[in-house]
């Protein structure tokens, strides 16, 4: 075959007669920046490592309280340092946006049904919300106690 | 307000364009026409070649959808005065994660199949005799999934979703949400084979509510909340049969035989 | 073909995590990560956190809230890794490291819990 023969056939590999030659975008890695939406969700999925940090946190906190006073005031001590008040005023922030969207979400899951029709979602997230307030005063409780 | 709008929109013809182009053209404004108004006007009276979809003109068909300024809308319900406060321009591109066959017109088949996988009809295990009569259904039964019937096809959610874009393989929303429009009908006992063909990674479990396919759908359809719905009955299907293996009757229909 | 996928096993256990994470979680770390190291509250003593953990109904309180959000964790950071980085043909490394760490995680709090003298 000569060579202009193979070029023609290249470029038209995907164009026959019948059957024009779609035109497909990839979808670029950076898709999340393009919408505030995307941005504000990819923030939300986000808040997940804030939640896994702060377990971590908390299985050196009770590996300090296994260890003894000396190592818990060490604990405490780190936690005073400013990388890690920085880290966990972030992390309570994200955390925070954790649990507002997910209380605000969860209606949409559940069709709550009464009488024959739908609850609103308010009604739905509401008592998420009264009982987060209520079980964090009684853990507080507790831990000041 | 102006009273005239620039409309920049995507060119593509396969036979000559490897990629998309932008055209601008300079159309009146007029306080009730919408983006389909423009793009009619172009059509006729300044260039005859521009492609598109449309029918109805009033938000039923489902064949106006196009990204209007990056946003996924039905052109037929898109005002132009809305831009041309602004001194806007008005950038006209075909639905986003669907293939372009030309201008603003995108391929579809894709996504008919996978509505087709879900069966959006009425399955009936048991067929009662005419004698009995129709199905009666009280107004409760009918508000259960009244609100997924409103799905216009329109495939916006779709040119929404991230998801769709990034996994080829996705069912998608509007498919979604016609499922449990079947499965929440009273008159309708084909929910485990739907629950067969969603159930499984490349079905309902690639959604992860992002939520925009609800924002875009113009006609309040709320496809995220049915697939969260639908995750739920999946995971009650799930424990059910561990519970229950062998009074389950859902059957995997992706293995049995086509016969189309 | 398997008749359901697991999946669902998955998903439920990050529905359960996220409302674990979001009931429990805002205020532990509002307290101990803000609150007392900032001195806007005074920190309980050594002598009485022991006491509180040395109770069975905290050691399973702070089991559930060690291991459910892990795995809460794994599920959505998984899926922010396909779909952000597009890197689902990395699927078998990303699983198993997602639910390996959140399941050493709950290893080690049971373990921790269970001896605390």
């Amino acid at each position: 075959m000569s060579a202009v023969n193979r070029e023609t056939i290249k470029t038209t590999a995907v164009y026959t007669e019948f059957h024009p030659r779609w035109y497909r975008e990839r979808v670029s890695v950076y898709w999340w920046l393009g919408q505030w939406q995307y941005l504000k969700f990819i923030l939300r999925e986000l808040s997940s490592v804030p939640v896994a940090i702060f377990v971590v946190i908390t299985l050196f906190q009770l590996r300090a309280l296994l260890s003894g006073p000396a190592a818990y005031a060490r604990f405490e001590h780190w936690l005073r340092t400013p990388g890690a008040i920085v880290l966990n005023v972030i992390s309570f922030f994200f955390v925070l946006l954790h649990t507002i969207t997910w209380f605000n979400l969860a209606p949409r899951a559940m069709a709550i049904r009464m009488r024959g029709k739908r609850l609103p979602d308010l009604l739905v997230a509401a008592p998420n919300y009264a009982l987060w307030l209520v079980v964090s005063v009684v853990v507080a409780w507790f831990i000041l106690r | 307000m102006a009273d005239k709008i620039i409309l920049e929109i995507t060119r593509y013809s396969p036979e000559q364009d490897v990629e998309p182009r932008f055209e601008s053209y300079e159309v009146p404004v007029y306080k009730e026409w919408v983006v389909l108004d423009a793009l009619n006007y172009i059509k006729d009276k300044v260039d005859g070649s521009l492609t598109y979809r449309w029918s109805c003109r009033m938000g039923i068909c489902g064949s106006c959808g196009m990204m209007v300024n990056g946003e996924p809308k039905l052109t037929c319900a898109t005002f132009l005065s809305a831009y041309a406060r602004n001194g806007n321009k008005v950038r006209v591109e075909p639905l986003r994660y669907f293939p372009v066959v030309r201008d603003l017109v995108t391929e579809l088949s894709d996504f008919l199949v996978k509505l087709r996988n879900v069966k959006p009809w009425l399955i009936r295990k048991d067929e009662p005799p005419l004698s009995q009569g129709e199905f009666l259904q009280t107004p409760e039964q009918l508000d259960r999934y009244k609100q997924f019937s409103m799905c216009i096809n329109c495939t916006l959610c779709y040119a929404a979703c991230p998801v769709v874009g990034l996994d080829p393989v996705f069912v998608g929303p509007a498919a979604i949400a016609l499922a449990q429009r079947y499965n929440m009908d009273s008159r309708d006992q084909g929910a485990d084979e739907r629950m067969a063909v969603l159930a499984h990674p490349e079905g309902i479990w690639g959604c992860t509510f992002v939520g925009e396919c609800t924002r875009v759908c113009p006609k309040h359809v709320d496809p995220a909340g049915a697939i969260q719905q639908y995750k739920l009955m999946a995971v009650l299907d799930w424990v059910k049969s561990f519970i229950m293996p062998r009074g389950h009757t859902s059957k995997d229909v992706r293995s049995e035989p086509r016969n189309d | 073909m398997k008749r359901q996928s697991n999946e669902a096993f998955f998903w439920m256990l990050f529905s359960a995590g996220g409302v674990v994470a979001a009931l429990l979680i805002p205020g532990h770390l509002f307290l101990f990560g803000v609150a007392f190291p900032l001195g806007w509250i005074q920190p309980p003593t050594y002598e009485h956190l022991l006491a509180l953990v040395r109770l069975p109904v905290t050691r399973i309180y702070l089991f559930v809230l060690c291991s459910l959000p892990l795995f809460h964790w794994a599920h959505r950071f998984r899926y922010t890794l396909y779909d952000g980085l597009q890197v689902k043909h990395l699927n078998e490394v990303i699983f198993s490291l997602c639910y390996g760490g959140a399941v050493v995680g709950t290893v080690v709090a049971g373990y921790l819990l269970w001896n605390i003298a």
